[in-house]
């Protein structure tokens, strides 16, 4: 076993559509996650980006376990998760945490950030009763909140601080890997950098390894070693952070990629810019072949027929593309 | 003579709490056809801006204390209702953050995208239609003859977003103000929606506030920029000028801060605490507690903005003075 710590093969998460009250019948279903194969090693921080409903989120809720894989599996430390009896689920949430995007709504109003933070301390016996309090100011430092904070409610916190309280809650069990699901997208862009330079330190202090989630990509290439893009619950582009964001293969990476704007009015407008046509089409019946060809601008009748896998494309890449090596090259 | 002409605005909301100064002395100026970005964090007051110069605050428990916002003559914080109606809607309309919420989802997108146009002109419900229609194709939306019929539920956020534009430009207003219009969006559909605004203004040749807290969208759209925070405006310069040349430690901090413009795995530069809480009364610059060059002399009073090249200004006093250099 090498030092993958967190394997996920051809994982599927459907959501099923029923029809009718009494006879109630699977009429289709939301393919929200469709086959997703990925390895994360440890220390390891991996961007995950896409537009919303690509299944970025349904991905996230089902490596935790909140929500059913309809298929596949999930390898935590060698082990399957999907299966688990309660006891090994337990076990297994201690290495798996997770940082939820909105801090006004992942934190009990009703627990004091001491409660918060001890909770999970005393659940997984981590600590006795007596020394919780310690566990719990070391924690609270760690994220760079004062302990003399420990006694108020999360109101009396404002976003970011919130924030620091839900990392420092993740961080409790000494996890080996965290998924954090747009942890600053909804902060200001002063207060983000803050979070971000703490996730930062502590993946590198803690050899933690970090599933990042956002649909920023400036956010996801300044933070991450690798990113994968998703689209309509697949993965459509891998490899390294850096280099999928400056010269991405798949036409949808580089479609995301011209959208975002640049801080730079030189080159704002003057770069080239691929607008996509339309939305996202319906998980519920994706086109056939790939899914992104009615928007793709290098589509053509191939790409109808069958829908295409994962190909190495240069060091370390991989793309879904059946003309990659037809494309022009792009670049920054 | 500018389109809109701004004064010493404050909006102050009068709690139980205390007096928040939401936007606390405020003057710009837009031209016609010309695009004026705010951008601030959320707090900053740049909503507020424009919700005053709309007639669309609360009172109670706001009011606007003092100040003037002349559109062509007409002072639109002080008008009567009857004057208010005539240029609201027709002459200066507005876009909303959020599309999901802006609909009023009991009545068909028809009905409400000829609203403004059966208020403000005289023109029969067919001929309304029919205009509206070719806006909703202008504004890039397919099948617009069947479409324009369905609820607003039976859209998407970037499709219903469309709809809010074709809403606010039937019109063909003078001034568009769009608080925070692509927030709400994805990137790629983001990108469609600025497209669309740009391509509509050269057409119309209107002048658009655009508010936003994303400084990439500020660059590529905005002629000005205006920095907000704590009610009160810090820089404002050409968007060129703010970003080659920003002056104000504010400014420089918040583009020192996002993580596109600065090389990979190099720590971000961040502010330091909290913004100000509005409500206790800042008796010299609001961004001093936070700032690296804070001196006594930016707690003695409140730093005036002062143009230092054309279209060039910034409020702080240390820069003026030469104390802090442009590139310290």
């Amino acid at each position: 076993m090498p030092d993958n710590i967190l394997e996920l093969r051809d994982v599927r998460t459907y959501f099923p559509i029923h029809r009718g009250f009494l006879l109630k019948r699977q009429t289709g279903a939301v393919r929200a996650v469709d086959g997703v194969t990925l390895s994360v090693r440890q220390g390891e921080v991996l961007g995950l980006v896409g537009e919303s409903g690509c299944g970025k989120s349904t991905l996230a809720r089902t490596i935790l376990q909140l929500v059913p894989a309809t298929g596949g599996a999930i390898i935590l430390n060698g082990r399957p998760l999907g299966g688990a009896t309660r006891a090994e689920m337990l076990a297994s949430r201690r290495d798996l945490q997770m940082i939820f995007q909105d801090p006004y709504a992942s934190l009990n109003p009703r627990m004091t950030v001491h409660a918060t933070l001890a909770e999970p301390l005393l659940v997984h016996g981590i600590c006795g009763p007596r020394d919780v309090q310690a566990h719990v100011d070391e924690l609270m430092r760690v994220v760079g909140l004062a302990p003399r904070f420990a006694q108020k409610y999360p109101h009396e916190f404002s976003g970011g601080q919130r924030q620091r309280i839900a990392i420092a809650r993740a961080l409790a069990l000494r996890p080996k890997i965290i998924v954090a699901d747009e942890p600053v997208s909804a902060l200001d862009v002063s207060i983000q950098a803050q979070i971000l330079n703490l996730l930062a330190k502590l993946c590198r202090e803690m050899n933690l390894a970090l599933i990042f989630i956002a649909h920023d990509l400036s956010v996801v290439r300044h933070v991450s070693d690798r990113v994968a893009v998703m689209y309509l619950g697949k993965i459509v582009e891998l490899g390294p952070a850096a280099e999928v964001i400056d010269r991405p293969r798949h036409p949808y990476t580089r479609a995301l990629v011209s959208a975002i704007p640049v801080a730079d009015p030189g080159i704002e407008r003057t770069r080239k810019r691929i607008v996509l046509a339309g939305d996202p089409p319906s998980p519920i019946n994706p086109p056939p072949g790939c899914a992104f060809h009615p928007r793709c601008p290098y589509a053509v009748e191939r790409c109808r027929e069958a829908v295409p896998p994962l190909v190495p494309a240069g060091p370390g890449r991989e793309a879904a593309c059946i003309r990659l090596d037809e494309l022009p090259a792009s670049g920054t | 003579m500018p389109l809109l002409s701004v004064t010493d605005l404050r909006t102050h909301f009068h709690t139980r709490n205390g007096v928040y100064r939401a936007v606390d002395g405020v003057s710009f100026t837009v031209e016609r056809g010309e695009t004026l970005g705010i951008v601030g964090e959320s707090g900053s007051g740049k909503s507020v801006t424009c919700y005053s110069i709309m007639g669309l605050i609360p009172m109670p428990p706001g009011r606007i204390e003092s100040g003037s916002a002349m559109f062509d003559g007409v002072d639109l914080l002080r008008c009567s209702a009857k004057e208010a109606r005539a240029i609201r809607g027709k002459r200066v309309s507005m876009i909303f953050q959020d599309p999901m919420t802006s609909l009023n989802p009991y009545m068909r997108i028809s009905e409400q995208v000829i609203e403004p146009l059966l208020i403000h002109e005289d023109i029969t419900r067919k001929e309304a239609l029919a205009r509206a229609l070719a806006m909703m194709e202008a504004v890039g939306i397919n099948d617009a003859a069947q479409r324009i019929h369905y609820y607003p539920h039976e859209f998407s956020g970037g499709m219903r977003q469309r709809v809010m534009i074709a809403m606010a430009l039937i019109t063909r207003p003078e001034l568009l103000i769009a608080d925070e219009p692509t927030t709400a969006l994805d990137v790629t559909v983001q990108a469609q929606i600025l497209d669309l605004i740009r391509s509509l203004q050269r057409e119309l040749g209107m002048a658009v506030i655009f508010v936003t807290h994303d400084l990439g969208v500020v660059a590529g759209l905005c002629d000005q920029v205006q920095v907000m925070y704590a009610g009160r405006i810090m820089e404002t310069a050409s968007a060129e000028e703010l970003f080659k040349r920003p002056l104000h430690p504010y400014s420089r901090a918040l583009q020192r801060s996002i993580p596109g413009l600065q090389p990979k795995g190099r720590e971000l530069y961040t502010i330091q605490g909290l913004p100000p809480d509005v409500s206790k009364p800042m008796p010299g610059c609001a961004f001093a507690a936070r700032c690296e060059y804070a001196a006594e002399t930016c707690n003695a009073a409140v730093p005036v903005l002062t143009e230092v090249s054309p279209g060039h200004s910034h409020a702080c006093v240390r820069v003026l003075s030469g104390e802090i250099g442009a590139d310290a």
